[in-house]
């Protein structure tokens, strides 16, 4: 199902759709009022973009560096390929330490390997600790926000989910009742559990420690009771020392949450007394992402969700409507890359406005590699009919000069006297929502050929 | 050896496919000089803002001995707690904490962060499971921005090292603020010379 078609049963529920719009407008609103008191945001995002270009020309190096340093703190690195592998690597230090239940603090990285899932199966409890995130685990659900998981849902839908699965009272709405709740769930949890396993905000090549940023304390609850801890990264999240952190948290939080700095900002290097620390480095597809030479860009991400938060396209059709792990701009120019049947619509999910491209705070020029990949798209045959028709006549009269004024005047002649139902047809979604302004008279052409006569005739 | 073959693998991929050569930037110097007036005021104003709360030597000794905290837990020299943390083995025997106090060797002025090591904690636990935080900060270690915290703190000095910039919280219902998520339900900050 294209993405249109799933952004079109989001978008049924109009009241609901301006909710979700403005919910997320009122983020972004919020990142704008952050960096204004920063008076260097500007050369701030550059230096977050260099450092970031810095880390792809020499990935090799620093991860060989980070696992140097890492091994001498006593951290165990493990090397993933793909998912199944991190999968199967993350299971065998479970078994070994024979783990039976875990927490899990946010991370991308294990939805896209489908983590939990593959624990589930071989009978590990895994409980989600981010509260948004232990409600849609609750809901049986994907994230549609990569920094807020549950932004999709009503606080009356969350009561009701928490009367039936954690027992708090019916009709319960209030978000602090609602917390509270999930804090005593929680911190039973966190006491019983043998494992805990987060995401990687930052891997420092020259100390081999790994950063995690929370708002909520959840990582640290989980990694600092249970005797085994597991951080999983992608290959890109290395950088090259920890003085960088400083470029990466002022930036992080501010294009995310409009925060000044998550609450928590931990520094992982060596295991705690009597426990086991590992560090699965994972690539599933970002190698090859890292060869193409148009995108390869998109691998700069910090994952603070801003481009979500500011797109039109993402505000309006909700996180679910991408089907993929990441979604929103950053997600529609990831996804192609990994199978490009089933996600290259998602480069049309855009208006290239670049709003996406101004906020990102590492300067990845995510709209236009949304215009590449429709490109790509394009010519690996991939067009929906209903864009590919109308763009390959579209093509045929703007290379004709002739044509294309015929074109021009026919159309000033047919939508001032076709029926209503000739261009508001279920042929054009276009059509739905939007209106054509009135039929001009003449063209541009036409008019300037008449002003340049008087004038000069 | 099938881990090894994927570290090869995996490297000699990126060794194929990365960019050329990019240099790296040089990152802002430090400011000339420490105006501590105008730092403990910014300090102040984002710790507040972020619902943390400020108290004096004088109110923290008075909080410490508390009935309204049956456990305290102290680390900071001339406060006293009731529990000793370093003799506590188990990170969950810290599990029943009321009250933590600490102290921190740095604190931003930008945005309020405050540097906890295993040094000061002590557990790395204990600044999360205790119910409520105080941190004790001298004012001569506040700098402006988390670019001058980096260059003062060796971040791999213990085995663990957070910065702290407010009491734990959450917006994930419908983007309203909740404080006290799972770790500390409030934050005290106490500025000493």
């Amino acid at each position: 199902m294209p993405h249109a078609q799933r952004a079109a049963a989001f978008l049924a529920d109009e009241a609901r759709t301006d909710w979700h719009d403005q919910s997320l407008w009122h983020v972004r609103s919020k990142r704008d009022g952050s960096i204004a008191g920063i008076a260097d945001w500007e050369a701030l995002r550059q230096l977050g973009s260099d450092i970031k270009d810095n880390v792809l020309a020499n990935l090799d190096r620093y991860l060989e560096e980070f696992e140097t340093r890492a091994t001498a703190n006593g951290v165990t690195v493990h090397w993933a390929a793909d998912a199944k592998e991190h999968n199967r690597i993350v299971h065998g230090i479970l078994s070994r330490a024979g783990v039976g239940r875990i927490v899990k603090s946010k991370s991308m990285l294990t939805e896209e390997c489908h983590l939990n899932e593959y624990l589930q199966e071989k009978g590990v409890e895994v409980i989600d600790t981010d509260l948004g995130e232990r409600i849609i685990q609750l809901r049986e659900e994907p994230p549609s926000h990569i920094v807020m998981p549950a932004i999709h849902l009503k606080k009356e839908e969350i009561g009701e989910l928490f009367h039936r699965k954690l027992g708090t009272d019916a009709g319960a709405s209030d978000p602090n009742y609602l917390a509270e709740a999930a804090r005593q769930h929680l911190r039973e949890k966190f006491l019983a559990a043998d494992a805990a396993i987060t995401g990687v905000n930052f891997a420092l090549a020259d100390t081999g420690g790994v950063v995690v940023c929370t708002n909520e304390g959840n990582a640290d609850m989980g990694v600092h009771l249970a005797p085994v801890q597991i951080h999983c990264m992608g290959i890109e999240k290395v950088i090259p020392r920890a003085e960088h952190l400083g470029v990466f948290t002022r930036l992080l939080a501010r294009s995310a949450t409009g925060q000044p700095v998550t609450i928590y900002t931990s520094h992982h290097h060596r295991p705690k007394r009597g426990g086991e620390m590992h560090v699965v480095i994972v690539d599933n597809g970002r190698t090859r992402q890292l060869g193409r030479e148009d995108f390869r860009n998109s691998l700069k991400c910090i994952r603070c969700g801003s481009c979500m938060n500011t797109c039109p396209i993402y505000r309006r059709s909700g996180g679910h409507s991408y089907d993929h792990t990441i979604p929103g701009p950053i997600g529609s120019i990831l996804s192609p890359g990994l199978d490009l049947q089933k996600h290259g619509d998602l480069a049309f999910a855009s208006t290239l406005c670049g709003s996406c491209s101004d906020v990102c705070p590492v300067k990845i020029d995510i709209h236009e590699q949304l215009y590449k990949w429709r490109q790509v798209v394009s010519e690996a045959g991939h067009l929906e009919n209903t864009k590919r028709v109308p763009l390959l006549a579209a093509g045929a009269a703007l290379s004709r000069g002739g044509l294309y004024n015929f074109m021009g005047k026919a159309a000033r002649v047919a939508l001032k006297w076709a029926p209503r139902a000739a261009v508001y047809n279920r042929f054009n979604s276009w059509g739905k929502s939007r209106d054509l302004p009135a039929v001009p008279a003449e063209s541009f052409k036409e008019w300037y050929a008449r002003q340049h006569d008087a004038r000069h005739g | 050896m099938h881990a090894m073959d994927s570290r090869s693998t995996i490297l000699a991929a990126i060794r194929d496919n990365k960019p050329g050569p990019r240099p790296l930037p040089d990152l802002p110097a430090d400011p000339p000089e420490r105006d501590l007036f105008v730092l403990e005021a910014a300090f102040r104003s984002v710790l507040e803002a972020g619902k943390a709360t400020f108290i004096s030597w004088e109110a923290l000794l008075e909080l410490s001995g508390s009935p309204a905290f049956a456990t305290v837990a102290s680390r900071v020299p001339g406060i006293e707690g009731n529990l000793e943390v370093d003799a506590e083995g188990d990170p969950l025997g810290l599990a029943g904490v009321d009250l933590a106090i600490l102290s921190a060797p740095i604190g931003v002025a930008e945005n309020g962060a405050m540097w906890v090591s295993e040094r000061e904690a002590g557990h790395r636990i204990l600044p999360f499971i205790t119910q409520h935080l105080v941190l004790v900060v001298s004012r001569s270690n506040l700098v402006a921005t988390m670019h001058e915290a980096y260059r003062r703190t060796a971040v791999d000095d213990t085995g663990f090292g957070v910065f702290i910039a407010g009491p734990s919280k959450t917006a994930d219902i419908e983007q309203s603020l909740v404080i006290g998520a799972h770790g500390a339900r409030s934050l005290r900050v106490c500025l000493t010379e």
